[in-house]
């Protein structure tokens, strides 16, 4: 091993490097290959069916985020953080706005803060049934995928009423929300209310106590909770290892702190874990949009703040200030106080985290993404190393990691 | 020593600050060089060769106890002549919630640094992603390759030198923008 220090070395040893007698063969899992579900490449030193090293190679999407959003305007990165954890963008884009409000020391109103505690918690359900469905399907359990999946279509139809898109959303400004929820957004969420949990108790009784299924996933892919606090994990991944950090509860923003909710955590952080605490969580973000619907306080859905929030179209035409105002947002010319701020939000992966360093200009002058997928995957060869092949992908999928995410 | 205070520092963000402070001055005296409160987190300044016996000492003190490594980060200041480059982490104390920011700077000559990857697993590719994009090179760490670029290339892109916009354009200049 080069440079190797201590025993931490061992786990990035490369496939290469394994010297003893026995003759293991290599196995190249990826870049593209149908089970891993995104862009990953691992080479696998194999001993029989055995995983005797890993190891993982990532950046087969890096777009370069960070370099982008140094020229870019501050409102012209939000459509960047879409495409970061692309199955919850809205978290995404609303950790983004309010990092620059933060920076800006923008007050935002009660009703946009609980309008987008709407979003997010319909998006980390997006998020956790793209996880727990695919966890499924790797498995073998078809059915239960096919038939909780086109509640994530529903979920995209209410986001597509709000914001006119699907996947990459660009929800919501900075200060508030572009428009309040309009009559249709809000029959389709409180349809999705009265039918989605009908659909999950499904589910649940599909799969979570079926002896294949528990079979397979419990004691696969386990970590500790004490390498998984070193390796940095969080999110429901650190959760399923006994830990209860949740960003909502120790550093509440959007006014968490206002909404009654369980922090599921489970114990052994394995795969069957990783799902449960998912599956949990989807009933408390159902119970956290109950709370949000019925304690919605009235008012405006975002804040007078004229320099970065576009001001109506009728007044663009007719009033001075609106055109210039218009005129300074569209073309980026909006600037910032100097200063450095970081700001997270629980993603569906964990601890998003932006870290801004404005100089003053109208871009920042670094933008540094903490992002989950991309920590927390390290650890995954440590997880698969002494399992069989197809735990390591089991293990993949319940690690939930997204390649957009991963490669920024 | 430098030091600054935001004015909207909340009280515990103050009273954190000046318990870290303390510590932090006791136990490395003149190698704390700046002490301040951005926003809502403490920000302390140390030289480059006691990073790693202050992230160390933040991590295993148990009055401290900031075991939890959030993230790594570096930062290019081209004209801060003689002190070019920061290496920004992250801590997080999750039993007290608390979280500090240790930053350190040095020179475009010497950009070593001492790993963090025998305190925390996870600093491995946080560090690779930062040497990878910056060019720090981490002493000690097991496996300093190029993580999310490709092994070929020569040179490290974060660095403000390596503008976004091809250099040979002209259609995109700041002066038709009335910049």
């Amino acid at each position: 091993m080069k440079g190797t220090s201590g025993n931490i070395g061992q786990t990035f040893a490369t496939a290469s490097q394994v010297t003893d007698q026995k003759d293991y063969s290599i196995l190249n899992l990826g870049p593209t290959h149908p089970a891993t579900h995104g862009i990953f490449q691992n080479i696998l030193t194999m001993d029989g069916e055995i995983i005797v090293k890993a190891e993982p190679t990532i950046g087969y999407i890096h777009r370069a985020f960070e370099k982008l959003a140094e020229r870019r305007p501050y409102n012209q990165i939000t459509p960047i953080t879409d495409r970061l954890n692309y199955c919850s963008s809205p978290i995404n884009n609303m950790g983004w706005h309010m990092t620059v409000e933060k920076l800006i020391g923008c007050e935002i109103p009660k009703r946009a803060q609980y309008l987008r505690v709407i979003i997010m918690e319909l998006s980390r359900i997006a998020d956790h049934i793209v996880c727990d469905t695919v966890i499924a399907v790797d498995t073998g359990a078809m059915t239960g995928f096919l038939y909780l999946f086109q509640w994530r279509e529903k979920i995209y139809e209410i986001f597509e009423e709000i914001c006119g898109a699907r996947l990459t959303t660009n929800i919501g400004r900075i200060g508030g929300m572009e428009r309040d929820f309009n009559e249709k957004a809000w029959s389709r969420i409180h349809a999705f209310l009265k039918e989605f949990p009908k659909a999950l108790s499904e589910f649940d009784k599909l799969v979570t106590r079926n002896r294949i299924f528990m079979d397979r996933t419990i004691n696969c892919g386990a970590i500790s909770a004490e390498n998984a606090l070193a390796y940095s994990f969080t999110g429901p991944n650190l959760r399923a290892a006994g830990v209860d950090y949740d960003v909502r509860v120790m550093s509440p923003y959007s006014s968490y702190e206002e909404f009654d909710f369980i922090i599921p955590v489970g114990t052994n952080g394995d795969t069957y874990d990783r799902y449960m605490v998912r599956m949990e969580e989807m009933w408390q973000s159902l119970s956290i949009i109950e709370q949000a619907i019925k304690n919605m306080p009235d008012g405006a859905y975002h804040a007078e703040v004229p320099e970065f929030y576009l001001p109506p179209k009728e007044d663009v035409y007719s009033k001075m200030e609106a055109l210039i105002y218009q005129f300074k947002i569209v073309m980026g010319e909006t600037d910032v106080p100097k200063g450095e701020v970081y700001h997270a939000v629980e993603g569906g992966n964990g601890e998003l985290g932006y870290y801004l360093i404005s100089d003053g200009g109208r871009t920042p002058y670094r933008l540094h993404m903490r992002r989950p997928c991309f920590i927390y995957y390290q650890a995954y060869p440590s997880m698969i190393e002494g399992g069989m092949l197809s735990d390591a992908i089991l293990t993949m999928s319940s690690m939930n990691v997204i390649a957009g995410e991963l490669d920024a | 020593m430098h030091h600054e205070i935001h004015p909207n520092a909340s009280p515990a963000t103050i009273e954190l600050h000046n318990h870290v402070k303390d510590a932090l001055l006791n136990f490395f005296g003149n190698d704390v060089t700046g002490s301040q409160i951005d926003y809502d987190f403490p920000v302390f300044t140390v030289e480059k060769n006691r990073v790693h016996d202050v992230l160390e000492f933040l991590k295993n003190n148990n009055d401290q106890s900031f075991t939890f490594l959030t993230t790594i980060c570096g930062v290019h200041y081209p004209d801060n002549k003689g002190q070019e480059f920061a290496l920004v982490y992250q801590l997080h104390n999750m039993e007290k919630n608390w979280r500090v920011r240790i930053k350190t700077f040095m020179a475009d000559k010497d950009l070593n640094v001492p790993t963090a990857t025998d305190l925390w697993l996870g600093a491995n590719w946080m560090e690779r992603e930062t040497f990878d994009f910056y060019g720090f090179r981490f002493t000690g760490h097991p496996d300093l390759r190029r993580i999310l670029n490709m092994d070929e290339m020569n040179y490290h892109p974060l660095r403000k030198e390596y503008a976004l916009e091809d250099a040979g354009r002209d259609d995109k200049q700041d002066k038709y923008f009335g910049r």
